[in-house]
């Protein structure tokens, strides 16, 4: 049996049998049974798997487990729900920025962690924060309307 | 026909109440006749929707949502046509066992087929539900006006009122449909035509169950596949025995050269598939083409010769200027960011499938032969994946899960393919060479046209009469064939999708060289040959108009004679700014671009503005500026963002994108083997629709392929002076032809 590994998700400590180096991904997708974080390319190189851990945008699909033991791990869920959506979450909705969505968690944890730093960041900035976030439908420029749209609503 | 039937009459404007008559109206539909959409070989109307008694609607759809919105598109038709409020309406989409078939959901063909049968079959539902509620409250016959509102019918001469949820066993549903009941005109819509919201996309930014991915079943397990090296390589051999003895392993499938395993976590079945892959000895085998001189080598396979469109007789004649020139396309990679995902469970000798796959009902027939079991003992259930754009992995993986849960007994197996899976098995769409020869004369028109393209099949999808179209089959000790490589006939076309022109020709020849042989395996990728056709024939139209010192937007609007062309080409022009005739050669460039999808289905106009780098040859398409008209609109948002995505894939197959090989297989494994568009990198974007209530829908989901291609290369042209005829317009190729 494998070790027990405490985590805190979105507030709430969880303890989960898992081996050290097991990428985060796979622990909050199946024993935590939670959606937002998607399985991309297990490579970092999508985006798709992105959670913030202590404020910083992170891939979990390699990220091991037992490194984010003792941090502050929030996924998309704990951002809002869909009766009290976080800004970001608001503005996705808002704008209709989602085709199929399976990149889509990725783009607003990764904006949210931009934001929660820098909520009057511009439009060339919430490019180069989303460069390494890859979306194939094509949805880049409501995304970019809705991380503007949030980014106003979090300054106010 | 028997007992009144139902006619509307509009009076009033009593918002979100409808008045209808009674009166004897015969079913306008002749007996027999084909029905409109997909009603035709879905005939009963309890198989498209049910009224409940607990005022609830059931609505049967077998499209599929594949992030464009189509099921909230095919609600608003029923909520508007059936005058029920949405909330009531619960969709069931892609199920063998519920279900109508539909076939795929492919070919932008949802609104025009699946929404024409529904509002065809809402219409007539609820005539039928107003003749019950007649006889119901005693007036089952005469001439008089009620009022229907969210499935209550009221303002009966009586003062009686009857809820269609009261009349869900009277008015019996199963039954044909007649089509013999209109739907509403445009004017009497309130649904229909609004942007409203996605039904799908709260869910998706808040984490909830929104994908096959998250299909959670007690007692699942997890699978992972090894596939060969390449198309070709054999196993010579293979130890299975310390795999086993991994921790969580439940079972190692080896079946011919087909390899997968199961655990009991995810990340122990990756274990185990990279112990797997290691373990496993193949046959070296080069099996694949030389990729330096791809297209020679397709165009000298055998090919079977089919002239698609003939126009004009005897000699050409004579020409004041004649114009040849070549544009290839290479092998594309539908790349969804979420790999292929199935969850198979045999149970009592019966198997299920959860699949993201756009044919529920092909896939199953397909299934049924792989694994030789009877179709009846199968059942396939749609869940949403990752944007597929046409054939991937989808019914693969569905396959794959199906021979790993037979291994287990009656434990559910979620599989996943791994990122290299997918882009090195997915059937890619086709590379393609098309050659144009066009005449002008001394007036500058076009006189003469000569198109001739080299292609595969553009579908390999499974459900084919012959053959097992998937990957698995292929592999196994007793291994499938798969079918032959078919044509998709004209006019929608496949290699040849929008080959023929739109534009007024006198005299036109075009060919279609169908190459059987795939030494890639291929497959539907959006818009299909529609892609580089367009991006050809439009390259050649801003050539020839060069030629023929005309502004581009004037050259085509000259040779076209459809008003609804010269609207898109127009109004993009217009909304771009476009100034005629505008100095080249500066470093940035406009262009255009022009297609009718299919030459059927929406009209699409795009302006692309560049700028060039001189010293890396990198294009940065800063604009793109279009029009597009689908005729009637079931939504205006989603049709933009359809659109817009479509532009920005465009941009990203134009400029970037093709699939690497070598002699020994597909080298394009990864997201920095294949890069795609980046953020950075996107332009800004304008989507002008022309609604047309009046019109029928007209399928859009693939309509800004070609057109953006060809915009790009004609604003790289103009901003450079250089033609590049050859896709993927890399920085190389461009610094070699404009700076080189």
């Amino acid at each position: 049996m494998a070790d027990a590994i405490e985590l805190t998700v979105n507030g709430t400590r969880h303890r989960v049998h898992a081996q050290e180096d097991t990428p985060l991904l796979y622990v909050l997708r199946n024993d935590l049974e939670l959606n937002g974080a998607k399985f991309g390319c297990g490579l970092g190189q999508c985006g798709a798997c992105t959670v913030i851990i202590d404020g910083e945008a992170v891939r979990s699909c390699s990220f091991p487990v037992a490194l984010a033991a003792g941090k502050q791990i929030t996924t998309i869920e704990g951002l809002g729900t869909i009766d009290k959506p976080h800004p970001v979450q608001k503005a996705f909705i808002d704008e209709q920025a989602a085709q199929c969505g399976y990149c889509i968690n990725g783009m607003i944890m990764t904006a949210t962690a931009l934001l929660q730093r820098n909520p009057q960041a511009g439009d060339s900035e919430v490019r180069q924060a989303l460069a390494g976030n890859l979306c194939r439908c094509g949805t880049h420029s409501r995304i970019l309307r809705a991380i503007a749209r949030a980014g106003k609503e979090m300054t106010q | 026909m028997t007992g009144p039937t139902l006619s509307r009459r509009r009076f009033g404007q009593a918002i979100g109440a409808l008045t209808v008559a009674f009166t004897l109206t015969p079913p306008s539909w002749a007996e027999g006749a084909k029905l409109p959409g997909s009603l035709d070989k879905n005939r009963m109307l309890d198989g498209w929707l049910r009224i409940n008694a607990d005022g609830t609607v059931t609505v049967f759809t077998g499209k599929v949502e594949l992030g464009q919105g189509i099921i909230t598109a095919l609600e608003q038709i029923v909520a508007d046509e059936l005058d029920v409020a949405p909330t009531r309406i619960t969709m069931v989409s892609g199920d063998t066992a519920q279900t109508p078939d539909e076939g795929f959901t492919s070919g932008s063909q949802s609104i025009e087929y699946g929404g024409t049968a529904l509002r065809y079959a809402c219409a007539e539902a609820r005539q039928r539900l107003l003749d019950a509620a007649g006889k119901r409250v005693g007036m089952p016959h005469g001439n008089y006006g009620v009022s229907l509102q969210d499935g209550t019918i009221s303002g009966f001469p009586n003062g009686k009122s009857v809820t269609y949820w009261e009349l869900s066993g009277d008015a019996s549903l199963h039954r044909e449909a007649s089509a013999g009941f209109a739907p509403k005109p445009p004017q009497a819509l309130r649904i229909i035509g609004t942007s409203k919201p996605r039904l799908d996309i709260p869910r998706k930014v808040t984490g909830g169950v929104a994908y096959i991915q998250d299909v959670r079943l007690p007692g699942m397990l997890f699978g992972r596949i090894v596939r060969p090296p390449n198309y070709a390589a054999q196993l010579v051999s293979l130890d299975e025995t310390k795999i086993k003895q991994m921790p969580g392993v439940a079972a190692v499938v080896r079946d011919g050269r087909f390899l997968g395993v199961v655990a009991e976590r995810e990340e122990q079945a990756i274990a185990a598939r990279d112990a797997l892959r290691d373990a496993a000895r193949w046959s070296n085998e080069e099996s694949l083409p030389p990729v330096e001189n791809i297209y020679q080598y397709l165009k000298g396979l055998p090919e079977e010769v089919h002239v698609v469109s003939e126009k004009g007789a005897g000699a050409p004649p004579a020409a004041h200027v004649v114009h040849d020139a070549t544009y290839t396309r290479p092998y594309t990679a539908h790349a969804s960011i979420g790999p292929s995902c199935a969850v198979a469970q045999m149970k009592d000798g019966a198997l299920t499938v959860w699949t993201h796959s756009q044919g529920v009902f092909p896939l199953r027939r397909d299934l049924a032969k792989a694994l030789v079991l009877d179709q009846s003992r199968i059942r396939c259930i749609h869940k949403e994946g990752s944007g597929c754009y046409g054939h991937n992995g989808a019914d693969d993986v569905a396959l794959d899960a199906a021979l790993l849960a037979r291994a287990v007994g009656d434990r559910p197996v979620k599989v996943q393919w791994m990122r290299g899976d997918e882009f090195g098995w997915e059937p890619f769409g086709p590379a393609m060479t098309i050659s144009l020869h066009a005449a002008l004369d001394d007036r500058g028109m076009i006189t003469d046209w000569t198109y001739d393209l080299w292609s595969n099949t553009h579908s390999t999808r499974p459900g084919q009469r012959d053959g097992v179209n998937l990957l698995a089959a292929w592999h196994l000790a007793q291994p499938k064939s798969p079918g032959k490589p078919q044509i998709i006939p004209q006019p929608a076309g496949g290699g040849d999708r929008n080959a023929v022109p739109l534009y007024d020709f006198p005299r036109q020849r075009v060919t279609n060289h169908f190459i059987p042989a795939m030494p890639l395996r291929v497959s539907a990728l959006r818009a299909l040959g529609g892609y580089a056709n367009v991006f050809a024939a439009e390259s050649f139209m801003d050539e020839l108009a060069a030629l023929a010192q005309v502004d581009p937007v004037e050259f085509r609007l000259r040779n076209l004679n459809d008003e609804r062309a010269f609207a898109v080409i127009k109004t993009a022009a217009k909304h771009a700014g476009w100034q005629p005739n505008l100095p080249g050669r500066t470093g940035r460039g406009r262009g255009v671009g022009f297609a009718k999808y299919k030459n059927l289905s929406a009209y699409m106009a795009v302006v692309a503005e560049v700028q060039v780098d001189r010293s890396s040859g990198a294009v940065l398409v800063t604009k793109a500026t279009a029009a597009i008209d689908a005729g009637q609109v079931i939504n205006p948002n989603g049709l933009i963002n359809q659109t817009e995505g479509g532009i920005i894939q465009a941009t990203s197959w134009t400029l970037k994108e093709h699939v690497g090989f070598d002699r020994g297989g597909i080298v394009s494994r990864d997201w920095q083997s294949y890069p795609i568009l980046t953020f950075p990198e996107v332009p800004h974007i304008e989507v002008v629709v022309l609604d047309r209530p009046t019109e029928k829908s007209l399928g859009a989901g693939e309509a800004a392929q070609g057109p953006m291609a060809a915009a790009i290369a004609n604003a790289v042209a103009h901003a450079t002076g250089a033609r590049l005829r050859d896709l993927p317009l890399s920085p190389e190729r461009i610094k070699a032809a404009a700076f080189g």
